[in-house]
């Protein structure tokens, strides 16, 4: 799922600009369980709005707001209170944001940022896992992903700052290789501690990413 | 044949026990100070290590301070980072470094940007150290990265780095035999203060062949120990060193004191010792008397 995180409401205000009526969108997939662009959270913009002094046109929540189409529709469901807004308000992921400023050709404002694909590790706490590089090497990493539990993302083994099994970045942290080696060792599939990596392929990676399938 | 121009490479190829230093390079364009103390360690040192942006803090190219230091006649140790060039610009300033006639390289990952003055920045890691020293073999095959040819091929004198006190070592030692394998011909190590691990280490570095430089860091106070124990990624200075500062009356004397002392217990386990002497390289020359 996409992580995302509120803006700064102070942020939020002044990317609205002098827009004083506002149409509030929200994602009832990620966002509500990221618990920053569901129903209730919409619900709380929308109060702060209006006691601010901003104009609430109406709202909606969309089922999967990266869906294309689905926003589309959607949007058009409600297009009296659409048209009757100066901007939108979108409180979505990245891709949620942008279905809805594809979808009307009118001011759309960002209330998030997207931060990762996580996992859930309990309810509200999150972790990234997978870097989505294109390119998986988890068949040679024991399992565990040194593109992203590894601060520098590296491929051949610990850095120079891991001590006591622990990242330099953070103390708190344990070193990605610390966990890939201690796993290896028990699997006793140790041949990429002695194999090296090579460096990886970005064009796997199309940026921006793109993916048609055929049939 | 190459012919061999390093003076680093020829002494540790005859058995000869080297000194190298680290001499920072300065913020700005000012080299006077970095070239004042270059010249006078150059009599007492082998090489001087040149820093790349060190703890992620910018500072000039390392590549151009290298140039500077060889020009003067003085022999540099150009260490490189994967933290800010992707795999074009490690490969593109190797090339350079080869072409101006600077040889010895050290190959490093590079501290995380979070320690530096830049963190807002965005970190490369393009490649990793042994990705890094397995492009310089590449380099020295006459190709590039992406198998196309060279115009004149570079030689370089290989190093890379090494954490000894790092624990759990086995952990470490699997990424030091892949940088043996990758063409590393010594290891520069990481500030050592307990000479039983540096043997430890030895001896796992033995049947590679790959020559030791063991790493001695100058302290100046307890105060200073504790910033480095704090903030210094990969460096543990050991309580009992901290408390011998703490009581010292002298502590900026007992610290070349300890320095003299390590340096002299590591020699037996090393090929050469390698000085970080943090902004006092005055007392480098009584560190390199001491060995003798």
């Amino acid at each position: 799922m996409i992580i995302s995180q509120q803006k700064p409401f102070e942020e939020i205000l002044s990317a609205l600009g002098d827009s004083r009526s506002v149409f509030i969108v929200g994602c009832a997939k990620c966002a509500t369980v990221c618990k920053s662009g569901g129903e209730e959270e919409v619900w709380q913009m929308q109060e702060a709005l209006t006691s601010s002094g901003r104009e609430v046109t109406g709202s909606i929540i969309i089922d999967e707001a990266c869906h294309m189409l689905r926003v589309g529709r959607d949007l058009r469901s409600k297009q009296q209170m659409v048209d009757d807004a100066d901007a939108l308000l979108v409180m979505a992921c990245g891709a949620g944001i942008q279905s809805v400023s594809a979808a009307i050709p009118k001011k759309t404002v960002a209330a998030l940022d997207s931060m990762f694909l996580g996992n859930i590790k309990r309810f509200g706490h999150f972790e990234q896992k997978c870097s989505l590089c294109g390119d998986c090497i988890l068949n040679e990493s024991a399992g565990i992903c040194p593109v992203t539990a590894c601060s520098k993302g590296l491929l051949n083994g610990p850095c120079g700052g891991m001590d006591e099994g622990r990242c330099e970045t953070d103390p708190d942290a344990e070193c990605a290789w610390a966990l890939i080696f201690a796993r290896m060792k028990e699997s006793g599939d140790t041949l990429n501690l002695v194999k090296s990596s090579p460096p990886k392929n970005y064009t796997k990676i199309p940026k921006p990413g793109k993916l048609k399938l055929s049939k | 044949m190459t012919e061999i121009t390093s003076n680093l490479e020829r002494k540790l190829a005859r058995g000869e026990f080297v000194l190298t230093a680290e001499v920072c390079p300065p913020k700005g364009t000012d080299c006077s100070d970095f070239l004042k103390w270059s010249r006078t360690l150059a009599g007492v040192i082998d090489a001087i290590n040149v820093t790349d942006n060190q703890g992620a803090n910018m500072r000039i190219s390392p590549l151009a301070a290298s140039l500077i230091l060889h020009r003067e006649g003085v022999e540099p140790l150009f260490q490189i980072t994967c933290r800010d060039r992707n795999r074009l610009a490690l490969q593109s300033d190797l090339l350079g470094a080869a072409a101006l006639g600077i040889r010895n390289v050290l190959a490093l990952t590079g501290d995380h940007i979070s320690f530096g003055d830049h963190r807002e920045g965005k970190a490369v890691f393009d490649l990793d150290s042994v990705q890094l020293l397995e492009s310089m073999k590449v380099l020295e095959s006459g190709f590039d990265l992406s198998g196309k040819k060279l115009a004149g091929t570079p030689s370089f004198f290989v190093g890379a780095a090494a954490a000894p006190e790092a624990e759990p070592f086995e952990l470490t030692l699997f990424k030091l035999r892949k940088k043996a394998a990758a063409g590393a011909k010594f290891f520069q190590t990481q500030a050592v203060f307990r000479p039983e691990k540096m043997a430890r280490f030895a001896d796992a570095v033995a049947p590679s062949g790959v020559k030791i430089i063991a790493g001695v860091l100058l302290l100046k106070s307890a105060g200073m120990a504790r910033y480095i124990n704090k903030n210094i990624p990969g460096l543990t200075v050991p309580d009992e060193i901290v408390a011998e500062l703490e009581q010292a009356a002298n502590p900026a004397e007992t610290g070349v004191e300890i320095a003299c002392r390590l340096a002299n217990a590591l020699k037996p386990y090393s090929d050469g010792i390698h000085i970080m002497a943090m902004g006092r390289e005055e007392v480098i020359p009584e560190i390199a008397q001491a060995l003798k």
